[in-house]
């Protein structure tokens, strides 16, 4: 896992990987059942555009607050996999899939199912920034909003807990009534953050959180995800291998729409199971 | 700047930087000149508009000029001719002749007159002499002589003293016609409206076949009420005619340049200037009271005298109206057009239907407008609402509202295309992003997507103002009128009638140019009408870009 860190940070990280590993250690001990019961657990999951397939037989178990790291090439299924867990894709008209995704042991599928009240659940943040033409205040507490909230003690706390939340408070606490698109990419991202997380949802998607944005900011953010992590199930898409090996407990490895594999991060980085798996983080092909 | 200059002398030795130059070159002309030519035309045809519109205003110096003996152009005989030179011109075999406005249309019987340049012995600018402008017959011009004010005596003309009385006098008058108009239009028009809606009371009653003792006692109340009425319809009556006597009881006395002599009640005239006399300052205050006696007065001798302020007035509340009707119902259909329907042939068809729909020719939405809002519409609502007052119709004829309505129609594709345009600029992330928070469709396009296409949508309504405000043909079938009797807003209640016929500068314009009995005479009228539309229209659009500004401001985008 080392190996792919930058000399500078191995140090520091090494630390903070070690003392994760035996926190998650401790857990699977004292709670083992916990972990055994997946949170989102995909079941022979395959899934079209059109005629075309992107994903192929995915079995995928993902555990309660954790992070858990999607990698693989451009192209390969991440995005659509993601978006699968909020229904994103149902806004593409030719989407068509097989198979099951289970939350909490109930089908995303069910007709029974309002998908909005799933997306209440589900918090995303994409991969380019996208705040609204509103406030920053009222970004924030869009979901909120829309939810029917107007109560404007519930609302100021939300908005002051993920600002906070999303390391973001300092920064705009002045300015909360000022337009969210003059702010920077960064904050904007971390604004998008803040607003996924307003309405405390129990699952966090995030699709490459960070490529639009300098290392300062990518700190900033992947701190935050540390941070989160107790609260929150978070699913992470990363084309940056580093990153994926510093947030995350859990990765999984995708190639042209299959799971290579997937298990505890530190495994996965240092001593993969697959050949192809090999070749990717040492950064073979990709 | 050097740097560039150096660079490109060094690289125009090589023969495949010139003949890439030489190729781009003349697709730069050919746009420029697209731009040009256009611009060019633009130009002229505003500052046509312009120039002329506005020198209408300017007062103008009157000349008195003598003729040759022979010449056959005298007027009654005589060989003078005073007025202001309205043209100079060449005729088609090289004479030069002067258009000039005389004035005094009651007396000659026209009041423009061509003189051949060669036939003029002389030209003066008498100072004595007088423009008068008055209720009737467009402006009078001649030497005052005297002026008789009754019950105090006569004054002759030439001094300070006739001068101070005759603007005293005017100014009387002026507010005994003001007195008289308050009279007729609001005390007697009030008595008039209660009368009405006590006879319709009566006509209800006694549509039945049968009534009893309660209803005969009704009947016999309502016969007294109106009964007292008309009794203060005939004192109210009395003494506006009483107050008309009046305003005309002075008089004062003038000759033409040709030697007739006038008299003129004091009543006539509205304003009397000695144009000869003024120096710049008084010519540019007089500029600007005429301007706004025209952009404020109500029109007089069919409309070619006057101001034209119903007209503006009209336009205005059309237009607003117009915009109210378009804007909710384009915006929506474009809403369903984009983000609701299924993208594909239907649609499709839709889209290219709703565009030609904007080459569907003005008078054919007029035409429908007659047929489907006035007749079928407004002659249904008639039938149900206001069945008392038939056969007179209420909203089965042409009226404000349907005109408005008419041209919505008609505008409402600039809306829709520019509407979907707006919709279809939202960033698929705005919208996936909302829909991630939980949101609804409906939510998402009311919080999300219509804010951040406001700016858009405004565009769209600004064309659709400039193409509706400007339109005539259509107008003409469903509610625009020569001369309305009332503004379609005022202080009676309901406050807006909807119902009202109303005055509208382009028709006014097009009714003063070819259908007034002396087009030449309403010639500068066209010009300052013309030009005030188009200020008009300006405005309104001003108005909704500074919305649009504040609206992009809002929402800024950042440096990202
Ligand atoms: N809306 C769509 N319609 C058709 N094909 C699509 C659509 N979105 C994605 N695809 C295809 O599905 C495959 C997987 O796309 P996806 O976006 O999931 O890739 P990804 O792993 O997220 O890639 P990247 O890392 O570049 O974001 C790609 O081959 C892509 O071309
Ligand atoms: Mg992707």
């Amino acid at each position: 896992m080392f190996l792919l860190l930058d000399e500078k940070k191995t140090n520091t990280k090494r630390d903070t990987g070690q003392s994760m590993t035996i926190e998650v250690e401790k857990r699977v001990s004292t709670n083992k059942q916990e972990l055994n019961k997946p949170f989102i657990q995909f079941k022979d999951f395959n899934f079209f555009y059109g005629a075309k397939q992107a994903l192929f037989d995915v079995n995928l178990n993902i555990p309660e607050k954790k992070v858990t790291a999607l990698i693989g090439p451009s192209g390969c299924g991440k995005s659509t996999l993601l978006r699968s867990v909020n229904r994103m894709n149902d806004l593409v008209d030719v989407a068509t899939h097989t198979g099951d995704i289970l939350v909490k042991e109930q089908s995303l599928f069910d007709p029974m199912l309002e998908v909005i009240s799933l997306r209440k659940r589900i918090g995303m943040v994409f991969q380019k920034s996208n705040p609204f033409p509103k406030s920053i205040y009222e970004n924030v507490i869009y979901s909120l909003r829309v939810a029917g909230c107007n109560k404007k003690s519930i609302l100021d706390e939300a908005v002051e807990t993920s600002l906070k939340a999303s390391a973001l408070w300092d920064e705009v606490k002045d300015r909360l009534h000022e337009s969210a698109l003059g702010l920077s990419g960064g904050q904007m991202q971390r604004l998008c953050i803040a607003r996924a997380i307003a309405n405390k949802p129990e699952i966090l998607l995030m699709d490459e959180p960070c490529s639009a944005l300098d290392p300062i900011a990518t700190a900033k953010i992947e701190e935050l995800i540390f941070e989160l992590k107790n609260e929150f199930s978070i699913v992470i898409v990363t084309h940056n291998m580093q990153q994926a090996a510093r947030v995350s407990d859990l990765t999984g490895f995708f190639l042209l729409g299959k799971l290579i594999e997937f298990g505890r991060t530190e495994t996965l980085f240092t001593n993969p199971n697959e050949k192809e798996t090999q070749d990717y983080i040492t950064g073979r092909f990709g | 700047m050097n740097l560039t200059t150096i660079k490109n002398k060094q690289t125009s030795k090589t023969p495949s930087f010139n003949n890439v130059k030489a190729k781009g070159e003349p697709y730069v002309w050919l746009t420029a000149m697209g731009l040009g030519v256009g611009l060019l035309m633009v130009v002229l045809l505003l500052g046509v508009i312009a120039i002329n519109g506005i020198s209408v205003f300017w007062p103008k110096k009157l000349v008195e000029i003598t003729l040759t003996e022979q010449s056959d152009m005298k007027i009654n005989g005589s060989n003078k001719i005073a007025g202001h030179i309205s043209k100079k011109q060449i005729r088609k075999n090289g004479k030069k002749e002067w258009q000039l406005y005389v004035g005094n249309k009651d007396v000659y019987g026209f009041s423009f007159k061509f003189v051949d340049k060669d036939k003029i012995v002389s030209v003066e600018r008498p100072k004595n002499i007088m423009s008068i402008e008055r209720l009737e017959y467009g402006d009078a011009i001649g030497v005052p002589l005297w002026l008789k004010v009754k019950n105090v005596g006569e004054f002759a003309a030439g001094t300070k003293e006739f001068d101070r009385r005759l603007k005293t006098l005017i100014k009387g008058s002026h507010q005994l016609w003001a007195h008289i108009k308050q009279i007729e239009k609001k005390e007697i028009g009030k008595i008039n409206r209660q009368m009405q809606s006590l006879a319709l009371k009566k006509k209800v009653i006694g549509s039945k076949k049968e009534f009893d003792l309660v209803e005969k006692d009704k009947l016999f109340a309502l016969d007294n009420k109106i009964e007292l009425l008309q009794r203060d319809y005939q004192i109210l009556a009395q003494q506006a005619q009483d107050l008309r006597v009046k305003v005309n009881e002075h008089t004062l006395g003038y000759r033409l340049v040709t030697g007739e002599e006038k008299v003129l009640p004091i009543g006539h005239i509205i304003h009397t200037v000695y144009p000869n006399k003024l120096n710049v300052w008084q010519q540019t205050k007089l500029f600007f009271y005429d301007i706004w006696h025209f952009l404020a007065d109500d029109p007089r001798e069919a409309n070619t005298e006057g101001g034209v302020f119903p007209a503006i007035f009209g336009t205005f509340v059309m237009t607003v109206l117009m915009s109210m009707a378009v804007t909710p119902f384009g915006v929506l259909a474009a809403i369903y057009l984009r983000e609701y329907a299924k993208q594909g042939l239907f649609v499709r068809c839709v889209r290219i239907s709703v565009n030609n729909l904007a080459g569907v020719p003005s008078i054919v939405f007029g035409v429908f407008g007659l047929g489907f809002f006035i007749y079928f519409v407004g002659g249904t609502l008639d039938q149900i609402f206001f069945k008392s007052s038939l056969p007179t119709p209420t909203f089965g004829t042409g009226g404000i509202f349907w005109a408005s309505l008419t041209l919505a129609l008609m505008t409402v594709p600039v809306v829709i295309v520019s509407t979907e345009e707006a919709l279809a600029a939202v960033s698929q992330g705005s919208r996936e992003g909302s829909l991630a928070c939980g949101a609804s469709k409906w939510q998402t396009i009311q919080r999300v997507i219509l804010p951040a296409s406001a700016p858009g949508i405004l565009t769209g309504l600004i064309l659709a103002m400039a193409r509706g405000a400007g339109e005539v043909a259509p107008l003409m079938l469903v509610g625009v009128v020569k001369l309305a009797p009332s503004l379609p807003l005022d202080s009676v209640a309901p406050f807006v009638h909807l119902d009202r016929k109303f005055m509208h500068l382009g028709f006014h314009i097009y009714d003063l140019g070819f259908q007034s009995p002396d087009s030449e005479a309403a010639k500068p009228m066209v010009f300052a009408t013309t030009f005030l539309l188009i200020v008009l229209v300006v405005l309104l659009n001003l108005a909704a870009i500074i919305i649009r500004e504040r609206l992009r401001r809002r929402y800024a985008t950042s440096a990202f």
